[in-house]
């Protein structure tokens, strides 16, 4: 087994004049969950699309469980599975003819590959709606159905381009049980997602990725210490003093601080001089006479990262791209 | 050692082509399903070649007569144009139906597998292949019951509805290079009828094309569906056939046109969907 399970080199990838991968470099190891977190359009399909051999790369090269995608893309596709963002089932078919026709697909003799569709289908609670149509089925269903899919060939690498994106949240928190379960039995799991949450619970490490680039790296808690220990989060009743009270506190902090546009949310990272810097900044705010509807200090989310990286906030991806100017507005102090 | 290396070789192709002919086959039946739980499709497709069989035969039937030799049944000189229509009218759904695939996703997951790269087009085309002989079939039924009759015997009229089917797959590929370039359900259908057209409607298929303005006649010489037609005419029709037969330089047009389109068609599509 090779010690990495996945291994990127300066990956870069041109659609025309869109360049959606500009030199990404990722390493995962073995039977981990490696979180690819990025907006839309930050490269992160492509990524996938390149390791699961769909597209080839334009420059640069890329290992999966020892296979160069590009040189042996037919024996690495032995050994990957994939689920993709939309649930790649055909519908017209049951449930259980869905996952037989793709057993027949890895060469399985039709005896085996109705065997473990079987078997599949009844681990992930789709038995008694096996003989179904995939119309049939709900959102959730439909994508534990392409989840199937991607494990009838049994593979050691399995890739999950943003498994719960579109899910009500009870699948969500199913699809998270069932990835965890996978990676217990030994799969390694490449998953990418565009909410933070969710990379904070599955991932062993995080990729931040942004327009093509690989701009963090690092287990959820070394990113998190990046924004520099607590943050303090800061909420004034009148939302017109916003600016006025956050020119009073984002100078206290180490790291500056940002305002969150949407919510009016003040947040401030303190280091390790959170009450020092509390107190202070209660009594600036106190005397300015900005009333305070909430002020406390928290350990910092991923979404704090996400800005402090970026410039931006992480879950706005559908909107066109203006970067640094979005949501919220970033302040130096 | 390089003994064992050619055997190794061997052993490889044999496999590759057990696999392309496995792989298609299960392909084949995934497609054929989808006839068969969407009846809509096959049945709205038959119906309209059976319109036009009405239509030709019962409204422009009548004027047709005065521009045809005495003696010939406008519904058999219709009939061989009809065939030709209803398989490439039919051959258009492969082109369709991959532009689903690619936009559900499942042409991704196709090419994550170890399956053999010819498989999605080859299990397409074949399926589709079916649906168009069961639909040239249906034809023939109704065109028996309009009066149509074949005039130069059984087997030359079987070979006639081979041809037609064998037109159709050939299309088949025309269309799944129109399906995968252009990847959306819409921009198929609409290109696909911009393509049929000048072949369809400006041939002898309908109409004998004497009557046309010279430079279309022009055009409908060098019309493969002209080509075909004519051939399929000169299989049923037997001695009232106008022209007069001719039969061995239109069977050999014909097969070289349907060479033609495969060679041309077959290596673009497989370019592309390995491209995509």
């Amino acid at each position: 087994m090779p010690d990495q399970m996945i291994r990127t080199e300066s990956l870069r990838k041109s659609f025309g004049d869109v360049h959606a991968l500009k030199g990404v470099d990722l390493e995962v190891e073995p039977a981990t969950v490696f979180g690819l977190l990025g907006p839309n359009g930050a490269g992160k399909t492509t990524t996938v699309r390149i390791l699961t051999t769909l597209l080839a790369p334009d420059e640069g090269r890329a290992e999966v469980a020892g296979f160069d995608v590009v040189r042996d893309a037919e024996p690495l596709r032995h050994v990957i599975g994939l689920a993709g963002q939309s649930a790649a089932v055909d519908e017209n078919l049951t449930g259980l003819e869905n996952i037989e026709m793709v057993g027949r697909l890895y060469h399985l003799a039709a005896p085996e590959a109705r065997r473990r569709a079987v078997e599949i289908l009844g681990r992930f609670e789709l038995s008694e709606a096996a003989h179904r149509t995939a119309k049939t089925y709900s959102g959730g269903m439909r994508r534990r159905l392409d989840l199937c899919a991607s494990l009838v060939g049994r593979p050691t690498v399995l890739f999950l381009d943003e498994p719960t994106t579109g899910l009500d949240p009870r699948s969500r928190i199913e699809m998270w049980e069932i990835i965890r379960e996978l990676q217990n039995e030994g799969t390694t799991i490449l998953l990418t997602t565009q909410y933070l949450d969710e990379a904070d619970r599955l991932a062993d490490r995080i990729a931040v990725i942004d327009v093509g680039r690989v701009i963090a790296e690092g287990t959820p808690t070394e990113l998190k210490m990046r924004v520099g220990g607590e943050v303090l989060a800061i909420r004034v009743v009148d939302r017109s003093r916003v600016g006025e009270a956050a020119g009073q506190v984002l100078g206290l902090g180490p790291g500056g601080g940002s305002v969150d546009n949407n919510t009016g949310e003040i947040t401030v990272p303190v280091g390790d001089q959170g009450p020092a810097i509390l107190t202070e900044a209660v009594r600036r705010l106190d005397r300015a006479g900005v009333a305070l509807a909430d002020i406390a200090l928290r350990r910092p989310t991923l979404d704090d990262v996400f800005m402090a990286l970026t410039g931006h906030a992480a879950e706005e991806g559908d909107q066109p791209k203006e970067n640094g100017k979005r949501g919220r507005r970033r302040r130096r102090g | 050692m390089s003994a064992t290396i050619t055997a190794e070789r061997t052993v490889d192709t044999e496999r590759r082509l057990r696999y392309a002919i496995g792989d298609g086959w299960v392909l084949t039946k995934r497609n054929l399903i989808t006839y068969v739980r969407k009846p809509d499709l096959l049945v709205f497709s038959t119906i309209q070649p059976v319109m036009f069989v009405l239509l030709f035969v019962y409204v422009f039937g009548g004027a047709m007569k005065l521009a045809l030799p005495a003696g010939l049944p406008y519904v058999d000189f219709l009939m061989p144009g009809i065939f030709v229509q209803t398989a490439i009218f039919a051959a258009t759904q492969t082109g369709v139906g991959l532009a689903e695939d690619l936009k559900k996703g499942l042409v991704d997951r196709f090419r994550s597998l170890p399956m053999a790269r010819s498989a999605v087009l080859s299990g397409r085309t074949l399926a589709d292949s079916a649906a168009i002989a069961f639909q040239v079939v249906l034809m023939l039924v109704v065109a028996v019951l309009v009066g149509f009759r074949l005039h130069a015997g059984l087997p030359k009229g079987l070979l006639a509805l081979a041809g037609a089917l064998s037109v159709g797959y050939a299309f088949t590929w025309m269309f799944a290079l129109a399906g995968l370039s252009l990847k959306s359900v819409e921009a198929v259908q609409a290109a696909s009828f911009t393509l049929i057209f000048p072949f369809v409607f400006a041939s002898s298929a309908f109409v004998p094309a004497d009557t046309f303005p010279h430079w279309l006649q022009s055009w409908s010489k060098v019309n493969p569906v002209s080509i075909w037609v004519d051939t399929f005419r000169d299989l049923t029709l037997g001695h009232l056939n106008p022209a007069g037969e001719n039969l061995m330089t239109h069977l050999w047009q014909s097969t070289a046109w349907f060479l033609a389109i495969l060679v041309i068609f077959v290596p673009l599509s497989v370019r592309l969907y390995r491209k995509t």
